[in-house]
C-alpha cells in the first residue's frame, strides 16, 4: 500500500482520539469517536481485513454514534471534568 | 493526579511499542498466527463449503459455535439495556402538544380535550419542540427502502464478498433507526413494536441455534450443516453453503431487533413515548 496514506491517517486516528478525550462538549466528543472510527475503517481496509472494515463502518460509525448521541440527548451535554 | 496519569500512560505506551517490535512481519507467512490452522482454512475452505469469501466461511461454518454465542451475547445486551433502563410508569401529565402543519402552530391540548387523530394535518409532538423539516422527511422516505435493499444484500451476498449477518443486520437496524430520527421515536414504534423487536431478536437466536440442533438431530454434530444435504436436496458441500445462509438470517434478524432495542430504550429513557 501506500505509505504516506498509512502515515495521514494514523497520524488522523491519534489526533481524534486525544480530541475525543480532550474535548468538553460530549455532543463533539461523540462526533469525533465516529470520524475516529471511519479513519479506523480505512486502516482495516487499508490492511486487506475489508469484513472488519465493514464492521467498523457500520457498528462503529454508524450505530454507536447514534447510540452516544441518544445517550447525551438524555443526560447532560457538558462533562464534569 | 494529572501528571501522574500522564507519566503512567507515556510508560505503558512505550512499554507496549517496545512489546509490538518483537511481533512478526505484517504478513509473514512463518508467522505462528498464519502457519497453525490457517492454511487448512485457505486451501480447503473453498472445496469444503465451497463458500468463496474465507472470512465467512470461518465465522459461520468452522467456527460456528463462537459466532452463536457472539449472537447470544449481543441478545443479552439487548435484554440487559431492556431490564436496565425500561420504565413502565406513566409520567405524562394529560395534555398533548399537536401541531398543525399547514399553519405550524402549535396546539396544547389538555387532558380533557379532544385528541386530534394524526393525520397529514395533525402531527403529535413532543416536549423538546422538533421543527417540521419536509425535506429531511422526505429524504428519509426515500432513502430508507434502499439501505434495507442494501442490507438485505449484505445478508445474502457474505458468501461472495465482504458482509454477513452482522454488517447487514446492523444497516437494517440503522434504516429503523435513520426513520425515528427523521420523524419521532412514537411513529418508529407504531411501525415497529417493542414487542416484535424483542420476538425478532430471540427468533434470530432460536433461527441460529435451532439449525444447529437439527443438523444434531440429522445425524451429525452440532452446527455441521452438511447434515442437512438431505432436506435441502443438495450435495453435502452446497448445503454447508446454504446452512451458513441460514445462520446469517438469523444473525441478521437477531441484531437488527437489538440495534433497534437499544436505540428505543437509550433515546427515551425507557419510557418509549417521547425521544429523539
Amino acid at each position: 500500500m501506500i505509505w504516506q496514506i498509512e502515515i495521514v491517517i494514523l497520524i488522523i486516528v491519534i489526533i481524534l482520539a486525544v480530541g475525543a478525550l480532550s474535548v468538553k462538549d460530549l455532543l463533539g466528543a461523540a462526533t469525533l469517536f465516529g470520524a475516529y472510527s471511519f479513519m479506523m475503517c480505512l486502516l482495516w481496509a487499508i490492511m486487506g481485513a475489508v469484513d472488519v472494515a465493514f464492521t467498523e463502518a457500520s457498528v462503529g460509525a454508524g450505530v454507536s454514534t447514534v447510540m452516544f448521541v441518544a445517550a447525551v440527548f438524555r443526560t447532560s451535554r457538558r462533562t464534569q471534568d | 493526579m494529572k501528571v501522574i496519569g500522564l507519566i503512567l500512560v507515556v510508560i505503558l505506551g512505550s512499554v507496549l511499542v517496545y512489546g509490538s517490535l518483537e511481533f512478526p512481519p505484517w504478513g509473514d507467512p512463518t508467522s505462528p498466527a498464519s502457519s497453525h490452522v490457517s492454511p487448512y482454512y485457505i486451501e480447503k475452505a473453498v472445496e469444503d463449503t465451497s463458500v468463496p469469501n474465507l472470512v465467512t466461511a470461518v465465522l459461520a461454518d468452522y467456527r460456528g459455535y463462537d459466532t452463536m454465542f457472539e449472537t447470544i451475547v449481543i441478545f443479552a445486551a439487548g435484554i440487559a439495556c431492556i431490564v436496565l433502563l425500561r420504565t413502565f410508569k406513566k409520567t405524562e401529565s394529560g395534555s398533548r402538544l399537536y401541531r398543525h402543519i399547514p399553519t405550524g402552530i402549535t396546539l396544547k391540548i389538555e387532558k380533557k380535550g379532544r385528541f386530534p387523530e394524526d393525520s397529514v394535518v395533525f402531527e403529535r409532538i413532543d416536549s423538546h419542540w422538533v421543527p417540521h423539516d419536509l425535506i429531511v422527511q422526505t429524504t428519509c422516505r426515500m432513502i430508507v427502502p434502499f439501505i434495507q435493499i442494501f442490507a438485505l444484500y449484505v445478508i445474502a451476498h457474505g458468501h461472495h464478498s465482504p458482509g454477513g449477518g452482522f454488517q447487514g443486520g446492523v444497516i437494517l437496524g440503522a434504516a429503523m433507526i435513520i426513520y425515528a430520527i427523521a420523524f419521532n421515536l412514537r411513529s418508529a414504534i407504531r411501525r415497529m413494536s417493542e414487542r416484535s423487536t424483542v420476538m425478532l431478536s430471540s427468533l434470530g437466536v432460536f433461527i441460529y441455534a435451532g439449525t444447529g440442533a437439527l443438523c444434531m438431530l440429522l445425524g451429525l454434530n452440532y452446527l455441521d450443516y452438511s447434515a442437512m444435504a438431505g432436506l435441502l436436496g443438495v450435495d453435502p458441500v452446497t448445503a454447508r453453503s446454504h446452512g451458513i445462509l441460514i445462520v446469517e438470517i438469523g444473525v441478521g434478524i437477531a441484531v437488527m431487533a437489538v440495534m433497534v432495542t437499544l436505540y428505543y430504550n437509550l433515546a427515551s429513557a425507557g419510557r418509549h413515548d417521547e425521544g429523539l
